[in-house]
């Protein structure tokens, strides 16, 4: 009995150690969010962070699993060490800056103005925009921009992106300022697409997106922020970026 | 006294001037909200009770059939409709209608008048066909016509005993308004909403919202309260 418990610990503790001599970094994920995280027919993971987020491991040649979790527990969990850090599309702010510890920001997708084909409008200056109607989703970047840039533009804030565009077609909007990609579905390939168009050039507002890591985890975050900035000059994240998105959203 | 306030302010970041002059405007629109659709519904509910209670089916019908409609269905949903739907009217942008309809706030007017309405109809109905059938009588023996009956008799009783039922509908209405926030217009709930967003601070933003409503709340029932204790005098016991 003595002889294997005693070989059971040898085989234990030989569990143990192995684990420690290969490394498993664990992220934290919220599937689905398209293009970004997705499960493919298959069930498996894909998207295109999942694909640069392997990217990055094969970079710091450390073995990367992946954990899916809901929204709302996600930074819960990496404090609960469920894993080790998340990428999942979480925008840079002060608020979660409280609570974790971003990389540097590796993608933020461009915002733009959106309005009906042929309005001539001047969005890049606030005069041009003076007395116009303008409208934003409550609380996101482009709310920010535009109550800051433009303090003689009427804002109107909306809960949903769907709202404002069915008030941008009643014609009570002179234009909206949303995500790019947002916009792009619902207004350029929607209904109306061919009524209504972008107005002005692509904008990038925010700090964009980061890899979140616990706040005492600044030795991870230096190898992270090295790894990407590998990835992002060698075409390694071009080639990922191609696969999901025509346009760039690199930083 | 501006320094003090100067100080007291610059000591969070939330509860800025920018923060309080919002909010300030929130309250003046929640409370241009509720009077004025009190006001114009409370008009229009007394009409209209009189009108249902003629047991005239060709007017009471409609009246009954408005009642169902506008107090069977949410009040978010009439204003989705009254403001969304109306969007979708081909042709409605190139009438003068349009103008008003264009700006959230007749639209959110429209639908908390037609709806405070309703239930005042209800309420004030319930207390016309309530009148003691002994004042009818009396009216009657007295010669009194029906528009005089109901004029001189009726219509001063109901209201009477409707005060209370209607203390609380205006204050069920004044909450009600708060859904405005979600068609765009800056009430103090829309206010709070604003606030919450920039500052990521839910209690802060939502329980200054609340107190905001709290005061208005207790002012209409202080004034209810004067109200009543004067017109309900003679159902008090003697003393």
């Amino acid at each position: 009995m003595k002889k294997v418990i005693a070989g059971l610990c040898v085989v234990f503790l030989a569990a143990c150690s192995q684990q420690e001599s290969e490394p498993v970094l664990k992220i934290g994920v919220d599937v689905p969010y398209e293009p970004f995280e997705f499960k493919a027919p298959d069930g498996s993971l894909t998207g295109f962070e999942i694909d640069l987020g392997n990217a990055v491991c094969a970079e710091m040649a450390i073995k990367c699993e992946w954990v899916v979790q809901g929204w709302d527990g996600i930074i819960p969990g990496l404090l609960a060490f469920k894993y080790d850090m998340i990428m999942s599309s979480m925008s840079i702010n002060d608020e979660r800056r409280e609570k974790v510890l971003f990389s540097k920001a590796y993608y933020n997708t461009p915002s733009a103005w959106f309005a009906k084909a042929g309005a001539e409008l001047d969005v890049t200056s606030p005069a041009g925009m003076a007395g116009k109607k303008v409208g934003v989703q409550r609380g996101t970047v482009q709310d920010d921009y535009a109550t800051k840039n433009l303090p003689d533009t009427e804002i109107l804030r909306y809960a949903t992106a769907d709202e404002l565009v069915i008030d941008l077609y009643g014609g009570r909007l002179d234009a909206v300022l949303l995500d790019f990609p947002v916009g792009e579905s619902t207004i350029l390939n929607g209904d109306k697409g061919s009524e209504y168009g972008q107005a002005g050039a692509m904008l990038q507002i925010g700090e964009g997106v980061g890899v979140a890591v616990r706040k005492d985890d600044a030795e991870l975050k230096a190898k992270l922020d090295a790894a990407f900035e590998t990835v992002k000059s060698n075409g390694v994240y071009d080639q990922i970026r191609a696969k999901y998105f025509a346009y760039d959203i690199k930083v | 006294m501006d320094n003090w306030l100067d100080s007291l302010l610059s000591q969070n970041k939330i509860f800025t001037a920018d923060t309080l002059f919002m909010y300030w405007d929130g309250f003046v629109a929640t409370v241009q909200l509720s009077v004025i659709s009190l006001l114009v519904g409370l008009l229009l509910a007394v009409v209209l009770a009189v009108l249902r209670s003629t047991r005239k089916p060709i007017l009471s019908w409609p009246i009954y059939l408005f009642c169902y409609v506008f107090r069977g269905t949410p009040l978010l949903i009439q204003l989705y409709i009254i403001y969304y739907g109306i969007t979708y009217v081909d042709g409605i942008q190139e009438t003068f209608w349009w103008e008003w309809f264009k700006n959230p706030f007749y639209p959110a007017l429209l639908a908390f008048t037609l709806n405070t309405c309703a239930y005042t109809t209800e309420i004030l109905y319930g207390a016309i066909s309530e009148t003691d059938h002994r004042e009818l009588e009396a009216a009657r023996a007295y010669g009194m016509s029906w528009w005089t009956s109901m004029h001189r008799v009726v219509l001063p009783g109901a209201i009477r005993r409707s005060l209370p039922a209607y203390a609380n509908e205006v204050v069920l209405l004044l909450q009600s308004t708060s859904i405005a926030s979600v068609i765009t217009i800056i009430d103090i709930t829309g206010a709070a909403q604003n606030t919450y967003s920039r500052h990521y601070a839910p209690f802060e933003a939502f329980i200054f919202a609340a107190c905001l409503y709290l005061v208005i709340t207790f002012t209409i029932l202080y004034g209810f309260r004067r109200l009543e204790s004067r017109l309900l005098a003679y159902t008090r016991p003697r003393q």
